[in-house]
């Protein structure tokens, strides 16, 4: 058993001026606070990786200039699911006595600390170094790949990509964190610019500064723990070229033993955060989960399934696609967000009924996944 | 008329590799199996048909070599032999329907490039 205590999430958008660790210490120092402990308490501290400041030992890195002197640190690298790879991690060490009170931090400046060029060219190296980069494949090209794929296997539309754009805009323009608030139409997303077909400007995330963070106990200390319960993963091939079926990710099959190791069924969900760096991702991950039919995600979206309201409220901050996406943390905006949901503190945000919780993160071109099932403590 | 033949011929096949002991068959070339494990693995040219698995037409070019190139598709082919292979198609290829591989020079590199096959069902 492993709570996570406090979270600690910075706005998303344009930090000017402002690094890796300025931005990690904001998030780290948000949730210390949040859950009432002093840095002396951390004995443990989980890292990911920071594209602006590539360091083979960015956990201590940070311990030092944060202050921390733990007993366990290290860091974790898988793509755009380390975040709750880093939570699954805390939560094994955690069980395991390892350590006690683990803070895990993520963060950077992927916006301003370098030309928007030498982001696409640095994440186009999750494709294959020769066999995939050197054809000038992109990220969204290879989502855009994968995109076809399944709108031939399972029917949907661009239109219905669309829908789920339109939602975690609705969301994001009840967070004032959020990178991106002004309202979106179908047809304003149907109408942006084309970036790698079928996927267009406003299916895919774009770049922030930002970080995030949570600490992991083994107690539930503080005014605002809840319960980890249980988490998987599941490794496809990292490359598409190599991966057998486009339409069957293993997602299904990750979330199916997360649920079963917490005990509980995916009928008792009542608050999901999926990762959505395209509105393709999160098309696939809720319809291999089975948050949703094959090919209805973006219909079951319109029909307010997925609202603050609806049978299982998503991303009610606005996911990856409208909160943003600043790397390791972006995925952990989302677990930040389910903290307050399932704390009864995410104010205009809060679903009604916010109790059990499944986040599902996927990393490189939905080569490896990551299942976290959180409930009130 | 001189009849000397060239020198040298730029092989414009399409290459990959299959197990001996297992039958498996891949792309990303290795010294052996990853299927079985075994260490001798055949080096064959492919026939260059195949079927087309995926397609995307790529508007924005990753770096400076693709930029002039935009757009151009990006596809994922399943080879008659039992492998698949990314590359660059004619635009418009329709998912399913049967291509034909030849390597052409592409931003300075001899790269898969997909053609639709109008002599194959």
């Amino acid at each position: 058993m492993s709570f996570i205590v406090g979270s600690g999430l910075t706005r998303y958008g344009r930090h000017e001026g402002r690094t890796s660790l300025d931005l990690m210490t904001e998030a780290a120092t948000g949730a210390l606070a949040d859950a009432a402990l002093a840095r002396q308490d951390i004995d443990g501290v989980l890292c990911g990786y920071s594209t602006t400041m590539p360091h083979l030992m960015l956990a201590t890195v940070f311990a030092e200039h944060f202050g921390l002197h733990p007993r366990y640190a290290q860091c974790v690298q898988m793509g755009g699911a380390t975040g709750l790879g880093l939570v699954m991690l805390a939560h094994h060490l955690v069980r395991s006595g390892a350590a006690r009170r683990i803070l895990v931090v993520a963060g950077e400046n992927r916006m301003t600390g370098q030309s928007r060029d030498s982001v696409v060219q640095v994440l186009a190296q999750v494709g294959h170094p020769v066999y995939e980069v050197p054809l000038g494949a992109s990220i969204p090209a290879y989502y855009g790949l994968v995109a076809s794929r399944y709108m031939r296997a399972f029917g949907n539309s661009e239109r219905d990509f669309a829908a789920l754009a339109v939602l975690m805009r609705q969301h994001a323009l009840r967070h004032e964190g959020a990178q991106f608030r002004t309202p979106i139409t179908e047809e304003e997303v149907l109408a942006s610019r084309p970036i790698a077909t079928p996927l267009k400007l406003l299916d895919c995330c774009a770049t922030a500064d930002g970080a995030c963070a949570v600490v992991v106990s083994a107690e539930p200390t503080g005014a605002n723990a809840v319960r980890v319960l249980g988490a998987a993963q599941h490794h496809n091939a990292q490359h598409i070229s190599a991966m057998d079926d486009l339409t069957q990710l293993g997602a299904g099959a990750c979330t199916a033993r997360a649920l079963q190791s917490a005990g509980r069924k995916l009928a008792d969900v009542e608050y999901a955060g999926i990762y959505d760096s395209f509105t393709i991702t999160l098309t696939m991950l809720l319809e291999e989960i089975g948050l949703a039919p094959r090919g209805r995600a973006g219909q079951w979206a319109r029909e307010g399934r997925f609202g603050r309201e609806g049978a299982v409220p998503l991303n009610l901050h606005g996911g990856l696609l409208s909160y943003g996406h600043c790397g390791v943390a972006g995925a952990m905006a989302h677990l930040a967000e389910a903290h307050l949901q399932l704390t009864g503190r995410a104010g205009e945000r809060q679903a009604p009924r916010a109790g059990l919780t499944l986040l599902h993160a996927d990393g490189g071109v939905l080569s490896s996944h990551v299942s976290v099932v959180l409930e009130k403590a | 008329m001189s009849d000397a033949q060239p020198t040298s011929e730029i092989d414009t096949r399409l290459h990959y590799q299959r197990c001996g002991a297992c039958g498996h068959a891949w792309y990303f070339r290795r010294d052996f199996c990853p299927a079985c494990g075994d260490t001798a693995p055949q080096a064959l040219a492919a026939s260059g048909a195949g079927r087309l698995y995926a397609a995307t037409l790529v508007h924005r070019a990753p770096s400076e070599e693709f930029k002039a190139l935009v757009p151009y598709a990006i596809v994922l082919a399943d080879m008659g032999e039992g492998f698949r292979v990314m590359g660059h198609g004619e635009p418009g290829l329709a998912l399913d329907t049967p291509v034909r591989c030849e390597l052409r020079g592409i931003a300075g590199r001899l790269i898969p490039f997909f053609v639709k096959d109008h002599y194959a069902s």
